[in-house]
């Protein structure tokens, strides 16, 4: 290494991995995804894993993405909840690890709910 | 991309605790369920709540998990890194409320804290260099030597108004200006990480929780005063950090933040580490240097000071690791910053480690000024048990004690110089009603004595006969005359000693002289131990109408010295009784009193 460019490029690759580990205290989007049994028989990791990955790859700032449990409605898991302060919270069901990057893109990024995949898209 | 990190401390506290086996557990039970790839387990260094270890916090949910056992292991990977339920009932209990899960830094443990020399400790994985750089790291290193002059980086060190934490308290920056200021072909830079103040344990955690950062800074100190090679000479009884910092040195040594031509600056430097075998001395800046040299630890008269003829007679830098780990912070954040914190003359913080009597026996990093009531009763969580707070000794061995009239005394060089005690390393040891005064002198005495190098007569004699001055008053043998000359003796070694250890080893009793004098005055005139610990004061005895005659207590006597028949009250033969307890912890009914 010989110049601070070289520094500041592991700094910001290394800080990349890392988020996970930041205080992002009250303002943060929180995406949750349920972890009970019915979610995870329902296929909820691999939901869980896209929504880190893609949310890395944007390397968006201020979000996390956390495991939570039973939410209540078991024959609509994978259940996702997008949690934003001063908004609604919007809540996904039968989530796929292929709809994730849609809602990224949609809902954190841009702020417009992919209202197909909401619960009360389900009649 | 990992979804969840584990961090685990790896302090040496912790360790202690399990916390390695903690890890193994973790790191294969992760496995069985097929998180490997979604969850990372990294071992830290301390997070200072050294009481409650082993320590561990899962992120994204920042859940504090404290006194973890390997047994809670399986439940913690099955519920909260699989499934996402939180296992409440290992939550440091200051984090839970009945309504939410309070963040750790709004704990009164951490609340009052700021962390400055402690900053990555508990946060980063000390093995990867990397974390490092991405928590700044090696950037002020980068700032000063591609943007300052070495004369601009010690005028940013002086402005800070530093000074050295091993103690002393002298100004850093002037410290190194005087080193800049000789010529010579060769200089050096050490750094003293021979942290010997027993109850001092704050080196001892940055080198194993952030030694990256004291490669940075010794760097800095090296470029600055004209030094091209550096020495860290750290205790053998510290394995963990030295293992750690010799794997920072080699990470450092790859990118080329040590070695030739750093930055493409010109500037080379270079590092080695030096065991030292546990010689308390050895802590003295002369005895250190010695000592690297390979020669007998021993102190020689200054000056010639260090800056002018130091390690191998050449011009030479030496500071202690609490003051070389606030060196990176202040080039990046700027002197003013740091001299924004604590008080007129004693800049930054203060990190303490705190023992003895207390609640939360840890590490804690608090601005200067900060009283000993809010980091003993605040931070500190108070005395166990609900005992009364007597005093604590700061500065260990070499230092004195603060009584509790003093306990809203804010804590700086200068007023504790004052109150004729000293900040010494930041060893913080608490005492309650139960310790007695004239023995908490005595220990220190203890270690001295032992720790004394021989070299020079006041402190090679005079300590043993201070120690034996105290033991004549510890034993009830003791007049109002020998209290006069214990004082005068006291003064002796400390005007005729060649270096720091005999300096100050007389501190201790002097201090407890100036705020304790009426314990002293018990122990020589009314022949008692008013916190009944001096053994040949003490007298046990068992008050007949309490005594059920249960035997209990003569069968658990160890020397036979209590006699009497079933349901008859017993007696104890005062010749026979060596003081040991044991009957008072057994006995059922309080019967058995020490007087």
């Amino acid at each position: 290494m010989k110049t601070l460019a070289e520094l500041m490029a592991i700094k910001e690759a290394t800080q990349q991995k890392m988020t996970v580990r930041e205080d992002t205290g009250d303002d943060a989007t929180r995406i949750v995804v349920g972890m009970a049994t019915c979610g995870i028989a329902a296929g909820a990791r691999p939901v869980l894993n896209a929504f880190v990955d893609e949310v890395a790859k944007r390397n968006l700032k201020g979000v996390t993405v956390s495991q939570t449990g039973c939410i209540g409605m078991c024959q609509y898991e994978p259940i996702v909840e997008v949690i934003q302060p001063g908004k609604e919270k919007v809540t996904y069901v039968k989530m796929t690890a292929e709809k994730v990057a849609k809602v990224v893109n949609d809902h954190i990024v841009n702020g417009n709910p992919v209202a197909e995949y909401t619960v009360s898209a389900i009649k | 991309m990992y979804r969840s990190h584990v961090l685990v401390c790896g302090g040496t506290g912790c360790t202690s605790s399990n916390s390695q086996a903690i890890i193994e557990a973790l790191e294969t039970q992760i496995a069985e369920k097929g998180l490997s790839e979604e969850i990372k387990v990294i071992r830290t260094g301390c997070f200072g709540l050294c009481a409650l270890g082993p320590i561990m916090i899962v992120y994204p949910e920042g859940s504090f998990y404290s006194q973890v056992k390997v047994e809670d292991i399986p439940e913690i990977v099955e519920e909260h890194l699989l499934k996402g339920r939180i296992v409440t009932r290992l939550l440091y209990d200051e984090t839970v409320t009945e309504t939410e899960v309070k963040s750790l830094n709004d704990t009164k443990f951490y609340a009052k804290q700021e962390r400055v020399a402690l900053r990555n400790c508990g946060v980063i994985d000390p093995e990867n260099i990397d974390e490092y750089i991405a928590y700044d790291g090696y950037q002020a290193l980068a700032k000063c030597l591609t943007e300052y002059t070495p004369e601009q980086v010690i005028q940013v060190v002086k402005d800070s108004g530093l000074r050295g934490r091993g103690g002393g308290g002298f100004p850093t920056g002037l410290k190194w200006s005087f080193t800049a200021a000789n010529q010579a072909d060769q200089k050096y830079v050490v750094c003293n990480a021979d942290e010997g103040d027993p109850g001092a344990f704050m080196d001892r955690s940055v080198l194993e929780g952030d030694p990256h950062c004291i490669i940075e800074a010794m760097a800095i100190c090296g470029y600055a005063t004209g030094a091209t090679e550096g020495y860290v000479y750290v205790r053998a009884e510290y394995p963990i950090a030295v293992n750690r910092l010799q794997i920072a040195i080699d990470q450092a040594k790859e990118y080329g933040l040590l070695g030739k031509n750093i930055f493409d600056s010109g500037f080379d430097f270079d590092l080695h580490i030096r065991l030292g075998a546990g010689a308390f001395v050895c802590g003295e800046e002369t005895a250190l240097m010695t000592s690297i040299e390979g020669n007998r630890g021993e102190p020689r008269p200054r000056p010639p000071y260090p800056a002018v003829k130091g390690l191998f007679g050449k011009p030479t830098t030496e500071n202690n690791v609490e003051t070389f780990a606030n060196i990176p912070q202040i080039i990046l954040k700027g002197a003013d910053w740091f001299a924004s914190m604590g008080t007129e003359k004693s800049k930054g913080t203060k990190v303490f480690a705190l023992g003895g009597k207390i609640n939360n026996t840890g590490l804690v990093e608090v601005p200067m000024g900060t009283t000993l009531r809010e980091v003993i009763d605040e931070i500190g969580g108070g005395i166990p048990n609900g005992k009364k707070f007597k005093a604590a000794q700061t500065g260990g061995p070499s230092g004195g004690c603060i009584p509790a009239s003093l306990m809203d005394t804010p804590i700086d060089y200068d007023n504790l110089t004052a109150i004729g005690c000293m900040m010494g390393s930041g060893g913080l040891i608490v005492m309650d009603e139960d310790n007695c005064m004239v023995d908490i002198a005595k220990f220190f005495l203890d270690f001295t004595v032992d720790e004394s190098c021989g070299k020079c007569t006041p402190c090679r004699i005079g300590t043993k006969r201070l120690r034996e001055m105290l033991e004549k008053i510890t034993d009830g043998k003791a007049t109002l005359k020998d209290l006069d000359e214990l004082e005068e003796l006291c003064y002796y070694i400390k005007e005729n000693s060649l270096c720091g250890l005999g300096q100050t080893a007389p501190n201790p009793v002097l201090a407890t002289l100036k705020f304790f004098r009426d314990e002293y005055i018990a122990h020589v005139v009314d022949k008692t131990c008013p916190a009944g610990v001096c053994k040949k004061l003490v007298k046990y005895e068992i008050v007949a109408d309490a005594c059920k005659g249960c035997t209990l207590c003569a069968r658990k006597c160890p020397v036979g010295a209590i006699s009497g028949t079933v349901k008859n009250p017993h007696e104890i033969d005062a010749n026979k009784c060596i003081k040991c307890g044991v009957c008072i912890d057994s006995c059922k009914f309080g019967a058995i009193i020490k007087k």
